[in-house]
């Protein structure tokens, strides 16, 4: 919403202030203003001068020398090229050291362009006439202003004058953020209330008086409205015998500075009510109007309808028209026909002034993709009450500017009369609510400003209609403290029951994992939920893979941005991409974030959130340090059982030789590996990346910080070293297996201290190496101790076909 | 024999206060009090010496003796540190040598400020808490006194999965679910990444994060909220921090407003950053609807509250001064390395 500041300094005539204070207070009081520009920001020294003499330039076929006069005794001598200038012209005239808004392409110079008395081809020149572009507006605004070359003036322009004053560019054109809530307030009048209230000043709405000559309205239409709920009220009047003119000067400035084009006087006062009071109108041809009958209803699903912007509209059974008693001749609210639109020819005319739905009028817009300045008046939901008033301002209007004759009388279709409420007058509450302690006497002075009125016999406030936001306690606090300032609310800390700050396990556990691999080298990363489907391509999966069964957005931005990722894989190596393809070096990422589970298709409930821990990395690094760092995480979360990893994974986006389901405690809790080189190379990355995905959930299941000391032993340790050779399918897992079941008591760790596969050792086996150490707890272990338990772990070893190494 | 010894003596003296090193040192000492050494020799030929004599050459004897060990002694500490301190001067390096760093990775710029917001808030008592980010219309939404065809639910773009089951526009459904829980009083933050149908660039992301608090109590009053929230703003931005209230409307709270803090940049002069305003507006905020509290089964007669939505992503930009949104989320590692 904007206003022109000298439009409501018109309603609110005792408002003194600058443009800043003006704008700083309404913000504060509750109507932010979002900008102010002025309009001669750029515009300095501009009088009206009046063009007295014309002289050729000696030495310039396209300049002429003017002899301007500006008011004061003696002329000024202007040189100007332009071709429009003429003897007794009247003009806008940038004297020595002032400023304009552009140059003569009508290119706005920011800061405006400075004007000096200068030399033309050797005449002298102390100015410059102007043009409406040079004043920073355009012809469109001022329709009287010459297409190309000097705004010529009107003749009772007064030389002298500023011109700035004159063509109503001396305001300040403030935009306010007007909240959904405030309807009121997409008015110039419900502004100025609000000026008026916040500076404590007058409200001096204009008043409104019913005009009409002794006909009857009804004897040219009737009215029918079939949808009272879409159509709470319509009111129709007629004028007559239509005299199309420019409007007056006063109201062209209004509309201009609403940035408003002026166009004629009827649709002018349209307009201009429109923007005054809030309510649009429409103006029908009476002559094309069949049957004199006007009929409010619904469309037929699939009518076409031609709007006056000659589009064809396909409309539905939801959409609201109005009709005559053959034929559509408007959709309610959005935009009139172009069977029934007003043109040159126009006689008698049928104000329409009614109100809509509001959220009919905003899905019908949307459906249509016709969002017309009516439109989004109507959709907010405008008072009914303003429709009467706004049609007879309309008439009003029409009679002052003498634009035709009105009809008597008004059609008023308005079967449920919207009353304001009243709501009990509460000022204990609004202070508790608050924390302040304002008195009685002082809220109830705050409320009728802006005309909330106390009713004492009753104890209540009784809220106008326009006001439809205003329904509780914590809606008049609001409205009280808006004008008490809330600044001067007291600043104090809630002082209930003490609570105690804490935060999840969870999060907690994520906090630690973030901290651990980041001390990995790893960098949080944060990407999209949503992706393409085209990444399951990209990532290899097969058709009927479970994870392209993904949530789709209904509304999406895009197919790339379509569905819900159920695994977290395309961000990750999006990532990396990026960074390859920007030339980092030994890139390592990590990200946790959701993936989306539906628990069936489409939806019917809400599905699975799973938050996955993602590590990406290439460069330096390979699959075991990869493995190390998940074993990092788990150590850090205090997950001490032993890690197993089990190359069963399957998944198509890795390198089906380098990948393993991460085992915890007999649940897969994850998995790992080397990317596919031909996702890789999808994803435009020419080296070896490796992935690992740990479900958080299990993690944070798993973690625990529950820890026992247990004694340290001081009996001396032996070590005993194992040399295999053993057969190449064999994994060096299922060694372990075997030291941690046969081990015994006494086995107290072993460690790999070789693999080799090659020379010296037979075809399909490889050579490994462990080195195991004993140790007693309770005692010094003997000999026949560790034989004992190296027996049976060879024996184990056996019965996998490994045989010791010579 | 007192001659004999005294010349032993001086000549033991002499060549200890000769020795240049350990080595030496220990071969002087061999020389005089060694198995075949000058002493030892005196030592031997004391049967020589007539009996009555005896005990007084031996004393002579052992005091020379006492006399050159502690010479030695002395002599040795001497050398020691001279050796010690050679060897320490050999072993001097160039400290401004390149240190021997392992590459540690970095937590994304917002994940710092969400804990910097969450520190100061579980400090004033606050549970930090999360909800669904695929959310119900009615949590997301209706709860919120925002009914069906609310004009609210056009401004805020929102993303459906179908009629009832939506990406959440916001972190405020969760203040329902909290609420729904019936644990009273309540203190809580639910951060979270929220969702909106923006195209991408610099100031805006169809994904970004905020962070709802909410404080339900039987007292609790509107200077509580600003109390509130200027503290966080203070120990966030600086204790200069100077801030402003507007009045503002949401549909889940009232009496609503917005809060601004002077520019931290500028401190409020007005700048390039703050657009010359001085002002930064930072957060939304307001009591708790009694709508809303009702509708999530709460008395508004007997209980009030508040609630604020911060945006993360809009303090991690002024922060560290980001200019561009999509920073955020490329993930280049020369960025996220910065913070």
């Amino acid at each position: 919403m904007n206003t022109s500041l000298n439009w409501i300094k018109d309603l609110v005539p005792d408002l003194e202030c600058t443009d800043q204070e003006y704008m700083d207070a309404m913000t504060l009081s509750g109507t932010k203003v979002e900008q102010g520009v002025r309009l001669d920001k750029d515009l300095e020294k501009i009088v009206i001068g009046k063009v007295e003499k014309i002289e050729q330039h000696p030495d310039a076929d396209k300049l002429v020398i003017c002899q301007v006069n500006i008011g004061e005794e003696e002329l000024i001598q202007i040189v100007t090229g332009a071709p429009n200038v003429f003897e007794g012209a009247k003009v806008p005239v940038v004297l020595d050291g002032g400023r304009v808004a552009g140059g003569h392409d009508g290119k706005l110079v920011d800061g405006g362009v400075k004007i000096k008395k200068g030399k033309l081809r050797g005449v002298e020149s102390f100015g410059m006439m102007c043009s409406i572009d040079e004043l920073g507006s355009t012809t469109e605004m001022f329709p009287n202003a010459a297409e190309n070359g000097l705004y010529i003036l009107p003749d009772d322009a007064p030389v002298g004058q500023s011109a700035i004053e004159y063509l109503g560019l001396d305001d300040l054109i403030v935009e306010y953020e007007v909240t959904s809530n405030r309807v009121d307030c997409f008015s110039v009048l419900g502004i100025a209330r609000e000026a008026a209230a916040t500076f404590d000043k007058k409200f001096v709405p204009p008043v409104i008086t019913e005009v009409g000559n002794d006909e009857d309205v009804n004897d040219y239409i009737k009215v029918k409205v079939e949808n009272n709920e879409l159509c709470k009220r319509y009111v129709a009047r007629v004028v007559k015998n239509v005299k199309f003119a420019p409007s007056p000067e006063w109201m062209q400035k209004r509309l201009r500075a609403q940035g408003i084009r002026p166009i004629n006087n009827l649709v002018d006062i349209t307009n201009y009510v429109m923007e005054e009071m809030g309510q649009p109108m429409h103006a029908y041809d009476l002559s094309t109007i069949a049957g004199r009958e006007i009929i409010v209803d619904t469309a037929k699903n699939g009518q076409e309808f031609i709007t006056l912007d000659g589009q064809t509209r396909v409309l539905d059974s939801n959409t609201l028209t109005i009709n005559d008693a053959q034929k559509q001749v408007g959709i309610a609210g959005i935009m009139g026909g172009e069977n029934s639109m007003i043109t040159e020819n126009v006689k008698d005319v049928l104000f329409e002034a009614a109100c809509f739905d509001g959220t009919n009028i905003r899905l019908s817009s949307k459906k249509l993709g016709m969002r017309t300045d009516a439109s989004s008046k109507f959709e907010k939901g405008l008072d009914p009450n303003l429709a009467l008033d706004a049609m007879n301002r309309a008439c009003q209007l029409i009679e002052e500017l003498g634009v035709g004759e009105v009809v008597g009388g008004a059609i008023d279709i308005y079967p449920v009369k919207r009353e304001g409420v009243n709501i009990p007058f509460e000022p204990e509450k609004y202070n508790k609510l608050l924390g302040t302690d304002i008195d009685k006497e002082t809220m109830i002075s705050y409320l009728e400003k802006i005309d909330l009125v106390y009713n004492s016999q009753t104890n209540e406030i009784e809220v106008p209609s326009w006001r439809q936001d205003l329904l509780c306690d914590a809606d008049i606090a609001e409205e009280v403290v808006r004008f008490y300032g809330y600044d001067k609310i007291p600043t104090t800390l809630p002082n209930g029951q003490s609570t105690v700050g804490k935060i999840s396990f969870k999060h907690h556990i994520e906090k630690i994992v973030k901290s651990t691999v980041e001390h990995c080298g790893f960098s949080q990363a944060m990407t999209y939920s949503f992706e393409s489907p085209k990444v399951y391509d990209k990532l290899l999966l097969d058709e009927n893979d479970e994870a392209r069964k993904a949530i789709k957005i209904a509304n999406p931005l895009g197919e790339d941005y379509s569905i819900m990722r159920t695994l977290s894989m395309n961000g990750m190596m999006t990532s990396l991409s990026t960074n390859f393809g920007r030339r980092n070096k030994d890139v390592r990422l990590y990200e946790l974030g959701n993936v989306y589970l539906p628990k069936q298709l489409p939806i019917t409930e809400l599905p699975d959130e799973k938050m996955k821990l993602t590590l990406g990395m290439y460069g330096e690094g390979d699959f075991f340090d990869m493995k190390g760092f998940v074993e990092e995480i788990f150590e850090a979360v205090g997950m001490r059982k032993k890690v197993e990893y089990s190359p069963e994974s399957n998944l198509n986006y890795l390198h089906p030789g380098r990948q393993a389901n991460i085992i915890y405690d007999g649940k897969v809790i994850g998995y790992l590996g080397e990317v596919h080189p031909v996702v890789a190379s999808n994803y435009a990355i020419k080296d070896r990346v490796y992935v690992a995905v740990l479900d958080m959930e299990l993690i944070t299941a798993n973690a625990s910080f529950d820890y026992k000391y247990k004694q340290i032993v001081n009996f001396p340790a032996s070590t005993r070293d194992l040399s295999m050779v053993v057969p190449r399918e064999i994994l060096v897992g299922d060694i372990e297996k075997v030291f941690d079941q046969r081990g015994g008591q006494y086995l107290e760790s072993y460690k790999l201290f070789d693999v080799y596969e090659g020379e010296q050792i037979k075809e399909g086996f490889k050579s490994v190496a462990y080195s195991l150490v004993f140790r007693g707890k309770e005692k010094n272990l003997e000999e026949n101790d560790i034989a004992k338990a190296m027996k049976k772990i060879l024996n184990g070893l056996e019965d996998l076909g490994i045989e010791l190494r010579a | 024999m007192n001659e004999k010894l005294l010349e032993i003596k001086n000549n033991a003296i002499r060549q200890i206060k000769e020795a240049s090193n350990l080595n030496a040192l220990n071969d002087v000492r061999v020389a005089f009090l060694g198995k075949k050494g000058e002493l030892t020799a005196v030592l031997k030929s004391m049967k020589e010496v007539k009996p009555e004599d005896r005990p007084k050459v031996g004393q002579m004897v052992n005091e020379a003796r006492k006399q050159i060990e502690n010479i030695l002694e002395e002599t040795k500490i001497k050398l020691e540190n001279e050796a010690l301190n050679h060897k320490l001067q050999a072993e001097v390096i160039d400290v401004t040598l390149p240190a021997k760093k392992k590459k540690t990775g970095h937590s994304h710029p917002n994940t710092l400020v969400q804990n910097e917001v969450e520190r100061i808030f579980t400090g004033m008592g606050y549970e930090v808490v999360e909800g669904p980010e695929i959310e119900e219309d009615y949590y997301n939404f209706e709860a919120l006194n925002i009914p069906a065809n609310h004009p609210a639910k056009d401004e805020q773009d929102t993303f459906y999965i179908n009629d009832k089951i939506l990406l959440r526009t916001q972190t405020s459904p969760v203040q329902v679910r909290v609420m729904e829980k019936q644990k009273l009083p309540i203190r809580m933050i639910a951060p979270g990444r929220v969702f909106r149908a923006d195209e991408v660039d610099a100031t805006h992301s169809p994904s970004f994060h905020q962070i709802e608090g909410m404080v339900i109590d039987k007292n609790v009053t509107f200077s509580d909220l600003k109390g509130t929230l200027t503290k966080f703003v203070r120990q966030m931005f600086g204790k200069d921090t100077k801030v402003k209230f507007r009045p503002h409307h949401f549909p889940f709270t009232e009496p609503s407003a917005e809060m601004d803090i002077s520019c931290f940049k500028c401190g409020g002069k007005g700048c390039r950053f703050c657009k010359g305003e001085g002002w930064i507006e930072i957060l939304g905020c307001g009591m708790v609807h009694p709508k809303v509290l009702k509708m999530s089964g709460i008395d508004p007669n007997e209980y009030q509250g508040f609630a604020f939505g911060v945006g993360l992503e809009r303090i991690t930009l002024l922060k560290y001064e980001i200019d561009d949104m999509r920073l955020l989320y490329e993930n280049d590692d020369r960025f996220l390395n910065q913070f």
